[in-house]
């Protein structure tokens, strides 16, 4: 057992791959000798050398093209497309190519790939390089989405995502990288689609993903201590495929439920939930279901400004307060 | 543009795999538009009349694991590769017997045994999976080429520029052919392009040689090709060809074609691949019976084929929810 950042957990979820796998290769722009712009690659290159991790020109279109073109014939590649917000810029692969290849061929073509992508707010970079952007990939049939929140769940759902055949779409949250947490040595490998209960609770059922799971833990923590509130925290991980049995049995136990989602509030990943829990769970319910998210805006880069938007513990305790008090 | 005749270099079982290679594609394609005319071919279609010597060329100098990439115009390049042309004809006409049972269409013909990875419908993404699937051979060790086929009008989409630069940097085995029809859709190409010759005068640009060659002339194709896939074996990196052409029919089933100067049809048609190419062959003294006779087979798989996809049901609704993951379903949920 050690202490690692969640940047470093990216690393080494890729180098236990990259030993396991000839096949596993990683590109990117700045991943190879400059260790990647938020240091998630350091010490690849001097492992895995020149061959297996590579460095691309800022050409996202050409990275995600060579990754496909590598995956169908047999490579299992790793691609970085720096900042989440970039992936508009290849979006054709995200939603026109890796997605409809293997049903337009009847089976014939696969793409196991993984794009990681830096994902989120909170780093005071503006509107073109803050957006959570797991929604835009979710609503593609074709696609599986990764959203892990902890160091060990980095390490596990990247082996899990390495090791499916399926294009993983991983999202890692910039704002998390230099959070720490326990990991056991050794070889981890998760599964991909399964939630994970972090903290069980009988008033509530709070639903979060990535940046948002610290907060909700810490906003569950108040709400108990200072209001005798007992949410339950379900971290959501794996929006495709989705582990909604996870979800449903905890609100059928708690009767209430809030989604914490960073992404503006339109189409958010909670809204699809909470249509599922409505349709399937709606006679478990005891009040509104209530999603706590970012306004339907861009994302300003002032600091005041950023704080206030997206959610923090304190609206989503004050949230949860005013919703049941009703 | 070279019309130069050297015998030697072109064997005489070549030039007739040529020949049959052009006259299939030709006359397949011509059935899938009488096809199309009895409502029997579904969706769109985009044909390449007229452009078969360059798909002929080609296919006929790759060896067994070369890759094709073709775009949505991409019968031609699929068929001359030796997929069946009832099954690219199952596939325009919906049917089970469909190279994709239907799943795909005509503008994603794919047949992975026959190496074609796949006809894309997004003009340029397929320049940067080309380069993907090279880079694997580069990784590997493997000899294979990867052969991106793409018209003129792709050369002003950046993926294009992406993916030259990035096959360039990194010295890949592909070849880029651009298939120049003078029209992009149905606008002239010259005036949508900065330069002359929209692939090969940005040739320099990513440090590559500038090829134009005449793309009705097979054996023109086949020596350029040739070379292009040696160099590509050699890990001397890709090449960036322009093969000058013209298509007969319009961009898509849809489209007459009415934009196009008078005269210019007919001039072109003058220079049709197969019948320039029917000259020479007799001109080198190939007897009119084993042409006849090349002709006739073709003819006959093509009746054969036409029959069988009129007879083949339609897909199975099954296939609706398969293949969408790798586990053969769709589930996306527990």
């Amino acid at each position: 057992m050690a202490e690692l950042t969640y940047r470093d957990a990216v690393a080494r979820g890729i180098a236990q791959e990259m030993a396991r796998d000839p096949d596993v290769v990683l590109i990117g722009e700045d991943i190879a000798k400059a260790g990647g712009v938020f240091k998630a690659t350091v010490g690849l290159y001097e492992q895995f050398g020149p061959r297996r991790v590579r460095d691309t020109p800022i050409s996202e279109q050409a990275i995600l093209g060579a990754a496909m073109g590598a995956a169908m014939t047999g490579l299992k590649p790793i691609a970085e497309i720096m900042f989440a917000d970039f992936a508009a810029v290849c979006w054709d692969y995200f939603a026109n190519e890796f997605p409809k290849s293997r049903y337009m061929t009847n089976g014939q073509v696969k793409t196991p790939l993984v794009v990681r992508l830096g994902n989120g707010g909170g780093a005071r970079f503006g509107a073109q390089h803050s957006q959570s952007v797991e929604n835009w990939c979710m609503m593609i049939p074709g696609l599986k989405v990764v959203v892990p929140s902890s160091p060990v769940d980095v390490i596990g759902l990247m082996a899990a995502a390495v090791r499916d055949p399926d294009p993983v779409i991983f999202l890692e949250h910039k704002s998390l990288y230099a959070t720490k947490g326990e990991v056991p040595d050794g070889e981890i490998v998760d599964t991909l689609g399964t939630a994970k209960i972090l903290r069980h609770g009988k008033d509530a059922t709070i639903l979060a993903l990535a940046l948002m799971v610290p907060r909700a833990l810490e906003a569950a923590n108040r709400l108990h201590a200072e209001h005798g509130i007992d949410c339950e925290v379900i971290d959501v991980r794996s929006l495709v495929p989705l582990d909604t049995q996870t979800i449903l049995a905890s609100v059928a136990r708690t009767h209430r439920v809030f989604t914490v989602e960073e992404n503006p509030r339109l189409c958010g990943w909670g809204a699809e939930l909470m249509s599922i829990i409505a349709d399937e769970a709606f006679y478990d319910l005891d009040g509104p279901l209530v999603r706590i998210t970012t306004p339907h805006i861009p994302l300003p880069a002032a600091d005041v400004l950023e704080d206030l938007v997206i959610p923090s513990s304190a609206r989503i305790v004050e949230t949860v307060l005013r919703t049941l008090s009703n | 543009m070279s019309k130069k005749i050297s015998p030697d270099d072109i064997s005489a079982e070549v030039r007739l795999e040529l020949y049959r290679t052009q006259v299939r594609l030709r006359e397949a394609e011509q059935r899938a538009f009488d096809l199309f005319l009895q409502n029997l071919v579904k969706g769109t279609s985009h044909l390449s009349l007229g452009q078969e010597a360059i798909a002929a060329g080609f296919a006929v100098a790759m060896q067994k694991g070369d890759l094709s990439f073709c775009t949505y115009r991409g019968h031609a390049h699929t068929l001359a590769r030796g997929v069946p042309v009832e099954k690219v004809l199952g596939e325009l006409m919906s049917r089970d017997n469909g190279l994709m049972r239907g799943k795909g269409g005509s503008m994603h013909l794919t047949s992975v045994e026959h190496g074609v990875m796949g006809s894309y419908a997004i003009i340029g993404a397929h320049l940067p999976i080309a380069c993907g699937a090279a880079w694997r051979a580069q990784y590997r060790g493997d000899s294979d080429v990867s052969v991106c086929f793409f018209g003129d009008g792709t050369t002003n989409i950046g993926a294009f520029h992406e993916a030259l630069n990035f096959a360039a940097i990194w010295k890949l085995p592909v070849v880029f052919v651009c298939e120049n029809n003078l029209y992009m859709e149905y606008t002239p190409i010259a005036d949508v392009t900065a330069v002359e010759h929209p692939a090969a005068d940005r040739a320099a640009a990513y440090g590559l040689e500038r090829i134009i060659i005449d793309g009705n002339d097979a054996d023109e194709v086949l020596r350029t090709a040739r070379s292009a896939y040696e160099r590509a074996r050699r890990g001397d990196g890709p090449s960036l060809i322009e093969a000058m052409t013209y298509r007969h029919s319009g961009h898509s089933r849809a489209d007459p074609a009415k934009y196009r100067p008078e005269g210019e049809l007919e001039r072109w048609k003058e220079r049709d691949p197969i019948k320039m190419y029917r000259a020479r062959l007799l001109n080198l003294g190939v007897s009119e019976t084993v042409l006849n006779a090349i002709e006739q087979e073709i003819k006959d798989e093509i009746e054969a084929a036409t029959v069988a996809c009129k007879a083949a049901p339609p897909p199975s609704t099954d296939i609706i929810f398969t293949d969408v993951y790798a586990d053969g379903g769709w589930a996306w949920r527990n």
